[in-house]
């Protein structure tokens, strides 16, 4: 008893101080950011200027525009001032939250995001946990066999995934599983019978918030294809990377060790052994996120899926300068987060960086 | 019924250039309480020899051996199962890199404890009471702190300590401890082998030091076998090994000691290495680096004698000159077991 309350009384103060290295660190990361996000918003900037073709014209279409309309236009949106001005003026814009409007709907960048963003999220999060679902345990059999055909298996089909166009591969899946097998929807987030209210805009959560279970399984259903499409890369690296992390930990004195404790084989390679390769897997799946992403454009292009990335893809032809760079911003502010987020879970399961 | 033994124990492991015999017609015999040793240079197939009988060799290594007992049960007749009970609990293990050998993802605790929780059950406060004892035990000051560390917070010296006391948390009868002081401080190396054979004599277990250094055999063992190159060349009583060494490669390794080269500017070394894979020679073994060697040892390998308690595997062992002994009179049969000093101290067993 005594001896207990000792050590609770002890070990506070170690807890606080480990709260507040944690709080340095991440302070550190974030300031480290910063030079980055700035390089991103100058990119962002130049990459929709740098493309062929004038918004302005592009909206006027095939009518044409008088010149001194064009003219008029081009103040009305600023295209007119020095590009070092607009430049200093989205900066601002950004800083306040403000990413402008939308040249074709005008209304706020900011809004047109986030109001797609979460059925991006809700693939991306599919997508990951099927590359993580499936990865992650081909990945430890596959060490835990290494050399046999299991191991060859894996080792195979995680380079074939790895190499996989994905439009080519969505497409392939289209035809077979909604084509000829008919088990799958073709496009869409959810079925056109169902009116679902958004409210957090995750349509699996939205459905279930509306008590309405045909529609979570309608909703289920159309992220099948997508998110298999989206997380074939992911699980082809995923599974790649656990496999020889494994393998290099499994060699390790300390993995001996466990064994001659006499523990099963379930918990060495379990406890001893995932627990030290997931250190750098889990950095893997962090680096993950931007490809997904990345990914997201295609894959929402190939389901019709309503998500940022189709919405980008418009923007982008349009020339929808403020929507292509606020989003491009947006963007890479989300894959900072993450993998920043990714350092903390990296912290966390890696004491040697805790401490 | 000896606690360990083992006979005719042979090691190959698969390799891209095929098999090869890390260690060959190996024979171990240990009583409860005997501490041994088991001294070579490197690439003797010490550790190899200790780690297939504690069955943690990886899977390209195909372990045979005549005879494989710990305390009367059959280890190559075991169920996997069956053996890890014995593994960790009856018999264990440390290591040559303390560094390296404890999981850098869990506390010092945490790993003693799970060893405690599968051999010896207990309720977690009686576990943790346990580890507290078992660091104070191999003299970890703080052990209240020390338990909550991670092991990279820990010296080396202290590694090799939280190992030892994780080795001896289940009262093994058989501690096997492979160079467990090669990668450490000078000043910590005596402090260690003192700690081993303190434990030693407390719990009365045997143990097996796995060593190179025959100024380590001298202080700690009372038996010793001496391997090269995968061979058993001889065995001995400490005493008499260090009066009168049979093998060439013995009288070697002695002739190395400091306090034997006495008046000579430098240590006398055994020119050349022990041969791997690639090098073996015909013959004897140790024929390329012995000054004893003949045509007879580069042809034909030599065999250990019957009549030698010492086992020697050499054609002309030291200290009965003449009498040689030819591959033709000597067939492999059973031999009374190697001399060992009867005066083991086998103090009572700790509480
Ligand atoms: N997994 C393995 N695969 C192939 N060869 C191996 C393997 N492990 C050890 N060997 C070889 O077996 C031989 C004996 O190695 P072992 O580790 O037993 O030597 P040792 O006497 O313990 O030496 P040291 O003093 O360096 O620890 C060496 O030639 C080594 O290269
Ligand atoms: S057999 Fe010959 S070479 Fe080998 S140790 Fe004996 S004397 Fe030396
Ligand atoms: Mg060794």
């Amino acid at each position: 008893m005594v001896r207990e309350a000792a050590l609770t009384a002890a070990s506070r103060p170690r807890v606080t101080s480990q709260t507040s290295n944690m709080l340095r660190f991440l302070l550190v990361k974030l300031a480290q950011l910063v030079p980055t996000f700035i390089g991103v918003t100058i990119v962002a900037f130049a990459f929709i200027r740098l493309l062929p073709g004038d918004p302005i014209l592009l909206m006027a279409g095939e009518r044409g525009i008088s010149a001194a309309r064009y003219a008029e236009l081009q103040a009305q949106f600023g295209f007119d001032r020095p590009l070092v001005v607009q430049y200093w003026d989205f900066l601002k814009g950004l800083l306040q939250g403000d990413l402008g409007d939308s040249l074709v709907t005008h209304s706020p960048v900011t809004g047109e995001f986030f109001s797609r963003f979460p059925a991006t999220l809700e693939l991306s999060l599919f997508a990951l946990a099927f590359a993580v679902i499936i990865g992650l345990p081909a990945g430890v059999l596959a060490a835990t066999r290494r050399g046999k055909l299991l191991d060859h298996t894996v080792v195979g089909v995680s380079l074939t995934g790895y190499s996989m166009p994905i439009f080519w591969w969505g497409l392939l899946l289209i035809m077979f599983f909604s084509g000829t097998l008919g088990w799958t929807p073709v496009s869409g987030r959810i079925s056109f019978m169902y009116f679902i209210d958004s409210v957090t805009g995750f349509m699996t959560i939205d459905t279930l918030l509306a008590g309405n279970w045909d529609a979570f399984l309608s909703a289920l259903h159309h992220l099948v294809l997508p998110s298999i499409v989206l997380g074939t890369i992911p699980l082809a690296v995923i599974a790649r990377q656990t496999r020889s992390s494994m393998l290099e930990v499994l060699g390790e004195d300390y993995v001996r060790t466990a064994r001659a404790k006499g523990l099963s084989n379930f918990r060495v390679i379990m406890v001893h052994t995932l627990r030290n390769a997931l250190i750098s897997v889990v950095t893997v799946i962090g680096l993950q996120v931007g490809l997904l992403l990345a990914g997201a454009i295609l894959t929402e292009t190939i389901f019709s899926w309503p998500g940022i990335g189709k919405w980008m893809i418009d923007a982008i032809s349009r020339r929808d300068y403020p929507s292509v760079q606020g989003g491009l911003v947006l963007i890479a502010f989300i894959v900072m987060i993450v993998n920043l987020l990714v350092d903390v879970a990296y912290g966390v399961i890696n004491p040697r960086i805790r401490h | 019924m000896a606690l360990l033994d083992i006979e005719g124990l042979s090691v190959r492991f698969q390799t891209s250039s095929g098999l090869f015999a890390a260690v060959e017609d190996v024979d171990i015999r240990v009583d409860r309480g005997e501490v041994w040793s088991i001294v070579g240079e490197s690439g003797s197939g010490k550790s190899v020899s200790m780690l297939a009988t504690m069955g943690l060799l990886p899977w390209t290594a195909q372990v045979t051996a005549d005879r494989m007992e710990f305390d009367g049960r059959d280890l190559q007749q075991l169920s996997a199962r069956e053996r890890r009970r014995i593994v960790g609990g009856e018999m264990s293990m440390i290591f040559q890199e303390p560094m390296t050998s404890l999981n850098p993802c869990f506390t010092v605790g945490t790993q003693i404890d799970e060893m405690i929780k599968q051999h010896k059950g207990g309720n977690r406060k009686e576990r943790h009471e346990r580890a507290l004892d078992l660091l104070a035990q191999v003299g970890i000051p703080d052990p209240a702190r020390r338990i909550k560390a991670y092991p990279h917070q820990l010296s080396g010296g202290m590694s090799q300590r939280v190992m030892i006391a994780m080795a001896i948390s289940c009262d093994p009868r058989l501690l096997i401890a492979d160079e467990p002081t090669t990668a450490l401080d000078v000043t910590i190396q005596a402090q260690i082998l003192e700690l081993l054979l303190k434990l030693q004599e407390e719990t009365g277990m045997a143990l097996i030091l796995i060593t190179h250094d025959m100024g380590v055999v001298a202080e700690t063992a009372r038996n010793v076998i001496v391997q090269y190159a995968g061979r058993q060349v001889e065995k001995q009583a400490v005493k008499s090994l260090f009066a009168s060494p049979r093998h060439p490669y013995t009288e070697a390794l002695l002739s190395a000691l400091p306090e034997r080269a006495s008046g000579q500017d430098r240590l006398p070394t055994i020119p050349g290495v022990v041969p791997g894979q690639h090098d073996r020679p015909t013959g004897c073994l140790f024929n390329p680096r012995c000054q004893y060697v003949t045509e007879h040892c580069r042809e034909v390998a030599p065999v250990a004698s019957p009549g030698d308690p010492a086992r020697t595997l050499c054609h002309y062992p030291l200290g009965s000159p003449g009498d040689a002994t030819t591959p033709d009179d000597v067939s492999p049969g059973d031999l009374p077991p190697a001399p060992s000093d009867s005066d083991a101290s086998q103090s009572e067993v700790r509480p």
